[in-house]
């Protein structure tokens, strides 16, 4: 939880003796709540009010590194249950599975198509987040050499999945450096698992399929043994069996901070489903409700594609819109008479006029105002999308170089700053496009006529 | 160890219950009436699991990509027969939206709109839900007209909108039929025309509201957070917020260049057929997800995944 000035004050001793270098406790508990000062520097604070403050200060759902390199991901931290209470914060990690008992050359290449996958969307790189190893067939050496031949083609982040300890110690030795997720330990493994991640320095994930109170239980004895970075899989592998327990989850760790359940949960919607349509449901419900990681069975570009795009809808800050950098930009070839708009950068508005333009054939340009991420009218209605700032957009911009013509089309939504806007731009022809970006390419074809 | 405590929601309110057809020979289907969020069924009822529209339009459509116009064959041509093929393919309700009436494409009148509702009202004996070309005059010149045609069948129009929901509010009333209140992705929209159409005398049981859909990519995180909020508000109490929703999942998600696309995009976009259907199936998951009680629909195989993932939802062990 991040707590506030107010909440900090409590456990310090309020005497206000300015040896932390602030006038007051309450001036020092404030610089605390923003993370700019450490504790340490209130040499008076008792070490039980220490400690409080360290538990109560502990977000509900430890945060868990998975990963070595720069492709490591973070899963967790999570501190409400709808992402309009404040955002989600870490996005799913979304992973797919190879099984040992591939044929190696079939390993290579599904290695090196996940760790490659990439492709642009929204002006963002969408890739996939790694490749969970299975030791499906219970062999120790084929495990290991699956481990190499994945690792050869790949640099994406790893889960070692086996629940042979000395199977996963062999693969560690090949792998540890890349901090793999190891994958479980479970009632009977467990002391043998934990010792694994202890000497290997990696995350730690819990498979108890026995009900919640089996897996705090187990979660409570890792604890115990000096284990922090777990990740849980309690097993709900189908539809409403993974929507409920994920809900009855994270709920526990929020609402009721429940340490013993407050870690990030894995889920394999593979297991849970009947093909690999069903699988990308089932995968699309678990990026919404609650997975931190989503490991997949069956890799396809597209269903990665709409899949990765929801994983970006579902966690995209609400109070932060996705934004484009303003500037000029150019929908298919365009030259010096091609048609020109103008619209505001938050992306979605930019995404719809743009595909518009380039779905009705028109190549064109399009000048991006800085409207900090609002849409035409919301931008329009603060202020932040009117004649002055368009005519400034268009004097600050190369645009007058790059077309013949002078002639600027605004949105329909914003007709009413047309005056205005010829008064700014004195040697432009304002044209009021139509309200809606569907209608662009009527408009145009009926303009150029 | 203590044993787990799992926090559950003490819910207050409840969706409206509200029920298409089920009279003049029609069958019924009934939405909401839930006391609980989405599929959770361990701390309330769901009386009624989300039913799945297919929509189809009065006329051939001109803007439908390949792979879903080629799912519908001739179909396509004749609203009857289209009809029965999307009760063939396991719709619940059909969707037909006037689309000839709009300015832009054949801005057909009342009697065409009258002509091909009883068309589709003989040709199937499941609910209907009938939209009007989205123009504020030509939406109450047809809906007008069809409610007459449609009476007794209690079939649902829309849409209401903020600015436009007298003419269609006052026939939907006199014959019997649901109203569906269409608002931009804002809550208080929402529930300030609910108000809207109850001070107009719409019983409780005959107002759904269509929040407004955002298709994957496009503003779909929008619609969940404004449909999580709802059915919050609703649950907590506030009658309001509680009308089931129907979302418009097919035509939002179709419109979109990832469904549209065939040739030309980049490798990581992968099949384009199977792109397609994901965009509209997982828009349709998301939307379940967030409180959907209806979802519209428009390619046969997307129908058939989604029934199939609700009945897992709702018949699953816990
Ligand atoms: C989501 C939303 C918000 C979000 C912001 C989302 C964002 N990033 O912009 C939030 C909740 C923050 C918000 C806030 C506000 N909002 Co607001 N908001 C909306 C809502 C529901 C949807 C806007 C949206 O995202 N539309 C989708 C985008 C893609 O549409 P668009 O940008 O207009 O682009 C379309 C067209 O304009 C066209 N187009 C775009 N560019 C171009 C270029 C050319 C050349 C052409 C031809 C066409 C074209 O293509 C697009 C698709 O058709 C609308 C209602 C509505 N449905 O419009 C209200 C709305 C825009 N908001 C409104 C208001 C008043 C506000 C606030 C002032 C409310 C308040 N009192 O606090 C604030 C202002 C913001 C601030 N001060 O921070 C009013 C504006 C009223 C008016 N007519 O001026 C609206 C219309 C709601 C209403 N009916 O009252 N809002
Ligand atoms: S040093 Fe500690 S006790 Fe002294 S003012 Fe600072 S916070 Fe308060």
């Amino acid at each position: 939880m991040e707590l506030t000035g107010i909440q900090i004050y409590k456990f310090l001793p309020k005497t206000n003796c300015k040896e932390c270098g602030f006038p007051t406790c309450l001036a020092f508990a404030m610089k605390l709540a923003t993370k700019s000062v450490e504790l340490s520097l209130c040499p008076h604070v008792s070490d039980e009010s220490a400690q409080q403050l360290e538990s109560a200060s502990r977000p509900p759902i430890r945060l868990v590194t998975i990963g070595a390199g720069e492709r490591k991901i973070e899963a967790g931290n999570e501190t409400v249950m709808f992402r309009h209470e404040k955002t989600f914060f870490h996005q799913t990690g979304l992973f797919v599975r190879i099984k040992d008992t591939e044929p190696t050359d079939a390993v290579a290449k599904t290695a090196a198509a996940v760790s490659g996958y990439s492709v642009e969307r929204v002006g963002r790189e969408f890739r996939l987040d790694g490749i969970a190893i299975d030791n499906s067939s219970g062999d120790a050496a084929a495990f290991v050499k699956c481990v190499e031949a994945v690792k050869s083609q790949s640099n994406a982040n790893l889960i070692l999945m086996s629940n042979d300890p000395a199977a996963m110690e062999q693969a560690l030795e090949k792998a540890s450096g890349d901090r793999p997720l190891i994958y479980a330990a479970t009632a009977d493994n467990w002391e043998r698992m934990a010792a694994l991640a202890k000497k290997y320095n990696c995350p730690l994930a819990i498979y108890e399929p026995g009900g919640l109170d089996a897996l705090a239980e187990l979660a409570g004895k890792l604890t115990d043994a000096g284990i922090e970075d777990m990740v849980l899989d309690p097993g709900a592998r189908d539809f409403a069996a993974s929507l409920t327990t994920l809900t009855q989850v994270r709920r526990t760790a929020i609402k009721a901070s429940f340490e013993p359940l407050g870690f990030p949960v894995i889920a394999f919607p593979g297991e849970g489903s009947a093909d690999a349509d069903e699988e990308a449901m089932l995968a699309a419900q678990q990026i919404a409700k609650y997975a931190s990681i989503v490991v997949l069975d069956s890799f396809a570009p597209e269903a990665a594609y709409p899949l990765i795009t929801l994983r970006l809808n579902i966690y995209t800050d609400p109070q932060k819109p996705i934004q484009m950098t303003p500037g000029i930009y150019e929908i298919g070839q365009p030259s010096a008479d091609s048609p020109l708009g103008v619209t505001t950068n938050f992306s979605l508005t930019y995404f719809s006029i743009a595909g518009e333009l380039e779905a009705a054939g028109f190549p064109s340009w399009l000048l991006v105002c800085d409207t900090e991420g609002l849409s035409v009218l919301t931008a329009w209605a603060a202020g932040k999308f009117d004649a002055m700032r368009i005519g400034r957009a268009v004097k600050n911009s190369e645009i007058a170089d790059k077309v013949s013509h002078r002639k600027l089309i605004i949105p329909g939504g914003v007709a009413i700053i047309k005056g205005e806007l010829e008064e700014e731009l004195s040697d432009w022809t304002i044209m009021v496009g139509p309200r809606e970006a569907v209608d662009v390419g009527p408009y145009l074809k009926q303009n150029q006529a | 160890m203590s044993a787990v405590q799992i926090p559950i929601e003490k819910w207050t309110g409840n969706i409206h219950q509200i029920t298409l057809g089920g009279s003049g020979g029609r069958k019924a289907v009934t939405v909401g009436g839930e006391s609980t969020l989405p599929f959770l069924k361990f701390e309330g009822e769901i009386p009624n699991k989300p039913a799945v529209a297919i929509e189809i339009l009065d006329c051939a459509p001109d803007d439908w990509p390949p792979h879903l116009l080629s799912a519908w064959g001739d179909a396509v041509s004749d609203s009857a027969k289209w009809a029965k093929k999307a009760v063939e393919y396991g719709a619940d309700i059909i969707t037909l939206r006037l689309r000839s009436a709009h300015p832009e494409a054949d801005d057909t009148g009342a009697d065409q709109a009258k002509a091909v509702v009883d068309k589709v009202l003989s040709a199937v004996d499941i609910p209907l839900v009938i939209l009007g070309p989205g123009v504020a005059e030509k939406d109450n010149e047809v809906l007008a007209a069809v409610s007459d045609t449609a009476r007794g069948q209690r079939v649902a129009l829309g849409n209401c909108e903020e600015k436009n929901y007298r003419t269609l509010a006052a026939t939907c009333i006199a014959d019997g039929h649901v109203a569906i209140g269409h608002t931009p992705l804002d809550i208080n929209l929402a529930k300030q025309l609910n108000v809207l159409l109850s001070e107009v005398g719409f019983p409780i049981d005959s107002i759904m509201m269509d929040p407004d859909v955002g298709a994957l990519g496009y503003g779909l995180e929008y619609s969940y957070s404004v449909m999580e909020r709802l059915k919050l508000a609703a649950l907590g109490g506030d009658g309001m917020a509680a009308m089931p929703m129907i979302c418009n999942v097919g035509v939002e998600s179709w419109r979109q260049k990832e469904a549209k696309s065939i040739e030309g995009m980049p490798d990581g976009w992968g099949d384009s057929e199977r792109r397609a259907l994901l965009w509209e199936e997982i828009t349709a998951m998301a939307m379940l997800n967030a409180g959907a009680n209806i979802v519209t629909l428009r390619h046969p195989k997307a129908v058939e995944l989604v029934k199939a993932t609700i009945d897992k939802l709702i018949n699953g062990k816990m």
